[in-house]
């Protein structure tokens, strides 16, 4: 039986006017995405011009009574399905990415929901990385009157600073900084300076590069490497929302770390914007990468190496006002809890330089 | 289906991944899936306990979760057992609770 394929599934996010059709627009004139399929919430002033272009309507399901997991954006759920039906049916070209562009205000996650809980799009596409685009001249206001904004920003794979040259140098630099604190382990380009690599910010996401080990450790370098001291101060207290990282030793049991996960996600969902982790699990022979946003977490990926030599597990969080020493605690607590411990020496401790 | 939903083939938990390339889970073969069935209710049940919770197996497919009243209700996976959980009880199930956390530093291996 052949192996099933996945069309992997980018969002564009980012607040008003900060040039999301306009990226879409130099990203589509890349011949290397040619077999590109789109989807807009709505035409803006920005002409796009390529013949794999849907629209969709924007309305949001929240069904009675329903999970945040089961969030489904019934418009975008049809909208997809009716593309894959037209590509199966032979009557579009058969394309093998699909681009969804939300508008300004919309929070991602349901977005992002959609595609992995609908229950047809889950066996035909999969998450690919989320690209948020910042306005370097009205993004530090957004940030601080928009909460959809900072969750644009936190949710993001790829960040994309658009209009760098009408802004002040000196502000470019506190946004930059400022999205550093709320999101480290998104690469940035500068979209007025720097020629898109579309290859780089559409592709190299964590599944397509899960068996690559030399793309894993720049992933993880990001937040761990250099200067965790150093981020631990970046991390203000004035500031709800912010990144930390953990290291623990000692291969972890993935059934407690489940119950763990899925009970903090369940309370506190809409307050833990990202974690992503590459796990030390017992009796698995390679290290297993985890993923989540708010309340969804994607199929744990199966690395086929460690990244380094580094063998502890590591998790980043980037989360709204919850407390990093409860969180740790907590899940130290829960890993020693088991009835029966992979290894009787086993007790994880954690680094106290991270 | 999404017991919570009414969603046909809605349930999908990431902690029951299905099996294919490249994904990591406990769902391959029936053996590990019944091993992991088994784990999961010791582990949880160390954890509920502190909210005088219990939860059993129910035919491989589903969890009952019941109260030490026999207030019960069938979950699907790790996904729906908090909310059950918290609906049952009538207040939040936090894992952040620093008198659970005291408690589960207090159990574990010495038992």
């Amino acid at each position: 039986m052949p192996e099933p394929v996945f069309t992997p599934v980018n969002l564009i996010t980012g607040f008003l006017g900060s040039g999301k059709t306009t990226l879409l627009q130099r990203l589509l004139a890349d011949p290397a995405l040619a077999d590109t399929a789109v989807l807009i919430n709505e035409f803006g002033e920005v002409g796009l011009d390529h013949h794999l272009l849907e629209r969709i309507d924007d309305t949001m399901v929240l069904l009675q009574s329903g999970c945040l997991c089961c969030t489904i954006r019934g418009e975008l759920s049809m909208a997809i399905r009716d593309l894959h039906s037209k590509r199966e049916r032979g009557t579009v070209p058969r394309f093998r990415r699909l681009v969804v562009e939300s508008t300004g205000l919309a929070d991602p996650f349901p977005i992002l929901s959609t595609v992995q809980a609908d229950p047809v799009l889950r066996h035909h596409f999969r998450l690919g990385n989320v690209i948020t685009t910042v306005d370097a001249v009205n993004g530090l206001g957004q940030l601080a009157r928009q909460v959809e904004c900072t969750k644009q920003i936190a949710v993001a794979d790829r960040l994309v600073l658009t209009k760098t040259d009408l802004a002040e140098a000196a502000a470019a630099d506190a946004l930059v900084e400022r999205l550093g604190r709320i999101n480290p382990s998104a690469p940035l380009w500068r979209a007025a300076e720097e020629p898109i690599d579309a290859e780089a910010l559409l592709s190299h996401d964590l599944f397509a590069t899960a068996g690559r080990s030399e793309a894993a450790r720049r992933w993880f370098s990001v937040e761990l490497g250099d200067g965790s001291a150093e981020a631990g101060d970046r991390n203000r207290h004035d500031e709800s929302i912010h990144a930390f990282a953990l290291a623990f030793e000692g291969p972890l049991d993935w059934t407690l770390f489940g119950l763990w996960l899925s009970m903090l996600l369940n309370r506190h969902g809409d307050r833990v914007l990202r974690v992503k982790g590459i796990l030390n699990v017992a009796d698995a022979a390679a290290p297993v990468a985890i993923h989540g946003v708010q309340r969804l977490v994607h199929p744990p990926v199966h690395m086929a190496a460690w990244p380094d030599d580094d063998r502890r597990s590591r998790l980043v969080f980037i989360v709204d006002g919850l407390d990093r020493g409860l969180i740790e605690r907590s899940l130290m607590a829960f890993l020693q809890a088991g009835p029966q411990p992979p290894a009787a020496a086993f007790r994880p401790s954690l680094q106290p330089t991270l | 289906m999404c017991s919570l939903c009414g969603v046909l083939g809605g349930s999908g938990h990431w902690t029951d991944a299905a099996a294919r390339p490249g994904i990591f889970t406990r769902n391959v073969d029936s053996p590990q899936r019944r091993r992991e069935r088994a784990h999961r209710i010791a582990c949880a049940s160390r954890v509920l306990a502190y909210y005088g919770l219990t939860l059993s197996d129910w035919q491989a497919s589903s969890f009952v979760l019941s109260t030490a009243t026999g207030k019960t209700e069938l979950v699907e996976d790790l996904g729906h057992l908090w909310a059950a959980a918290e609906r049952l009880l009538g207040r939040p199930c936090d894992p952040l609770d620093p008198d659970l956390i005291v408690r589960l530093e207090g159990s574990g291996l010495h038992d």
